[in-house]
């Protein structure tokens, strides 16, 4: 059962899964240290990309790689809005009102998927999708492996956009001290859109990624919140570099953990962890000290 | 101004409403009557999960419903009642057996005659209960798990195959195929979700397959939803056994037979028993490759019959797909239909005891005569399909088969 075989392929294949993992975790971890709230919509939001993605290869003939690059900038609009229009509005300034708004907006939107597409699972088939890579005696499938390179990008990206523009250190700003940064100069609520823009672009990507290998259905996305709940813990909350290695992280454990526990019981693994962080390091991994 | 909106004094108020009340009396106590005369519509429950994580089987299930009432009406309704329509009355039982109580209670106030449907055999139990209560008839279109017919319910009818038969029917014709093919098959690995229909078939199988001479090597559980089945290819690599058999839903089923494609993981056979996908017209046209030998033994219709292929030139003309749900439900309004015929009431003893005594043969199912023994139709059973290039065959049993089993797959 320990063959190094099967244990380099299981490590690679939790890696691969991670880093998907990992830009979903990115949105939210991006949105929480920002605005200091937890972001409920963020799974409905991830099947409302899937769709987009799909009927971007249904309708207009779309690659998903190539989809991305209007489907991310399209739902940074709508992530803008929703900040910009209605969860700010809504919130009067209190967090549990946030909270609240944002669980709302995830059960419209996943009704609102289901009325109209209804529960119907939905897949793509493209010609590449069943093409492997062989890595030693692994057989790496090519949507995985364009996923994981281009979920380090995206990390990577967004890790120079917060440390080098002015938009960037604007957001960091405003995550530090709200108050301080408005005296500066600073648009509070534009920046807080922008982030949630920027969260919700992440959750885009990591659609497009997804849809070459996975499927769409109206609640898909909520298979991936809970685990990049876990990242965020784990990394920290609002560290872009700790929702990266918690992804890829969380993904190694659970894939040996699925492997050597089976399906069901690994599962447990990632919540052990999850406590676990909570008990000893709550601020995560990478996470400030409160 | 401010007196003009009370222009009905106290004394005019009461004799109105007494003489209202009056009316509404009279009116229903002879409604009956002149219902029956005219001819007046026949109210049935259509229970489904339509909405939650059931929600796509519960839609495809009050397709096939409803095309059978609409077919029913528009061939000139419940002759025996004046050519009475039948009403629809459609219920989402929201994936849960509280939300299936709910609806039946709704039934029933509603004076329906019957309800067919349920799906989920977790929703086909409570709700079948829920609707004994009130001695309403209730037909089961899917629910396999065998106790729903054990309990005594003499409400509950079920025309489709409970598990038990299946199971049995499946393991026969195991044997049967390796026995035809020289027994090229020995080893077996289980992968199955983890709820009770997952496991309960697990648990059985390995039981049963050891008895039959194949060794077990493996059983791999796995929740639902599942997002990725690499591991599980890699066990199944590692261990090469001759025959997988998966046991799990659609989502799930689909996944792992792409990550077996996608692995260059072929074993002699992949044999499914009520595969979630395995006999899927879905998969067959988006997973061409990944489906193709896949067998499964599971509900299906009678490829022989006519009916059956037109209700599915229908069904695809909607751009819906023909699944078991469609047929099963379809098959079950139409059963209903006739006891409600012959009963020659809307009357809910009466539609009972037509259920009863029913030998309906309309239905577009591979069954054997209709005859209910304690609510299940003796006559129902599975039959096992193969995908072969890109269309689902039947290949047991021999009467209704379409095609030939082609077992080991070949080597591609």
């Amino acid at each position: 059962m320990l063959s190094p075989a099967i244990l380099l392929a299981a490590v690679l294949n939790g890696l691969m899964t991670g880093a998907v993992y990992a830009l979903v975790a990115l949105g939210l971890t991006l949105i929480y240290g920002v605005l200091h709230i937890i972001n409920f919509a963020h799974g409905a939001l991830l099947t409302a990309a899937m769709f987009a993605a799909f009927f971007a290869h249904k309708l207009l003939g779309l690659d998903p790689y190539i989809a991305v690059v209007f489907v991310a900038p399209l739902f940074f609009l709508l992530g803008y809005g929703l900040q910009r229009f209605i969860i700010g509005p809504a919130a009067h300034g209190e967090d549990r009102n946030i909270l609240l708004v944002t669980l709302g907006l995830a059960v419209v939107i996943e009704n609102a998927l289901l009325y109209a597409f209804r529960a119907d699972t939905r897949t793509i088939n493209l010609p590449y999708a069943f093409d492997v890579v062989e890595v030693g005696p692994a057989f790496l499938a090519l949507p995985r492996i364009v996923a994981f390179v281009l979920a380090f990008a995206v990390a990577l990206g967004l890790w120079l956009m917060m440390r080098w523009t002015d938009t960037g250190k604007a957001i960091r700003a405003v995550a530090k001290e709200k108050l301080g940064a408005e005296l500066a100069g600073i648009e509070v609520a534009h920046i807080y859109a922008v982030t949630f823009g920027l969260g919700t672009a992440c959750v885009a990507i990591a659609a497009c990624l997804l849809i070459p290998s996975y499927y769409v259905n109206p609640h898909a996305g909520n298979a991936f919140v809970l685990i990049a709940f876990t990242i965020v813990v784990l990394g920290g909350m609002g560290s872009v570099a700790g929702a990266l290695i918690g992804g890829l992280f969380v993904g190694v454990v659970e894939s040996l953990s699925g492997y050597y526990l089976g399906e069901s019981l690994g599962q447990i693994s990632i919540f052990v962890m999850f406590i676990l962080v909570l008990l000893f390091r709550p601020s995560g991994l990478f996470g400030e000290r409160a | 101004m401010s007196r003009q909106f009370l222009p009905v004094s106290r004394r005019r108020f009461l004799q109105s409403t007494a003489l209202g009340a009056a009316a509404t009396v009279t009116g229903v106590l002879s409604a009956p009557a002149v219902l029956r005369a005219q001819g007046a519509p026949v109210k049935i429950g259509v229970l489904h999960p339509v909405s939650g994580a059931l929600s796509y089987s519960g839609q495809q299930g009050r397709i096939g419903a409803v095309m059978a009432i609409d077919e029913i009406n528009s061939a000139g309704g419940i002759k025996a009642l004046g050519g009475a329509k039948i009403e629809p009355m459609l219920g989402d039982a929201q994936s849960t057996p509280e939300g299936g109580n709910a609806e039946v209670e709704k039934m029933n106030a509603a004076s329906v005659a019957a309800i067919v449907g349920g799906y989920a055999s977790s929703i086909c139990l409570s709700a079948s209960q829920t609707a004994a209560r009130y001695d309403l008839p209730y037909i089961v279109d899917v629910g396999v798990v065998d106790s729903i017919v054990t309990r005594g319910l003499k409400n509950t009818f079920r025309f489709g195959p409970g598990f038990g038969v299946i199971a049995k029917t499946a393991l026969d014709n195991l044997v049967t195929l390796n026995d035809q093919a020289g027994k090229p098959a020995k080893t077996v690995m289980i992968v199955h979700e983890d709820s009770a229909f997952g496991s309960g078939l697990a648990k059985l199988l390995n039981t049963q397959l050891p008895e039959r001479g194949f060794e077990i090597l493996e059983t791999i559980p796995h929740p639902t939803p599942t997002r990725d089945f690499n591991n599980v290819v890699l066990k199944i690599k590692a261990q090469n056994p001759d025959l997988v058999i998966p046991a799990n839903y659609y989502n799930e089923y689909v996944l792992l037979a792409r990550t077996m494609q996608q692995q260059r993981v072929r074993p002699k056979g992949i044999y499914s028993v009520l595969g979630g996908a395995a006999s899927s017209y879905k998969f067959v046209k988006e997973f061409p490759e990944a489906a193709q030998y896949i067998m499964d033994c599971n509900h299906w219709f009678d490829p022989k019959n006519p009916k059956a292929l037109a209700l599915k030139k229908k069904v695809e003309e909607k751009n819906e797909f023909y699944t078991y749900e469609v047929y099963m439900n379809y098959s079950c309004v139409l059963l209903l239909a006739d006891a409600i015929e012959r009963a020659a009431a809307a009357d809910r003893a009466k539609i009972i005891a037509a259920l009863e005594g029913s030998t309906f043969a309309g239905h577009v199912m591979p069954y054997g005569p209709t005859r209910f023994v304690n609510g299940q139709n003796q006559g129902a059973a599975p039959v096992n399909t193969q995908v072969l290039s890109n269309d689902i065959q039947v290949i047991f049993p021999a009467s209704f088969a379409s095609a030939k089993p082609v077992f080991p797959m070949p080597r591609a």
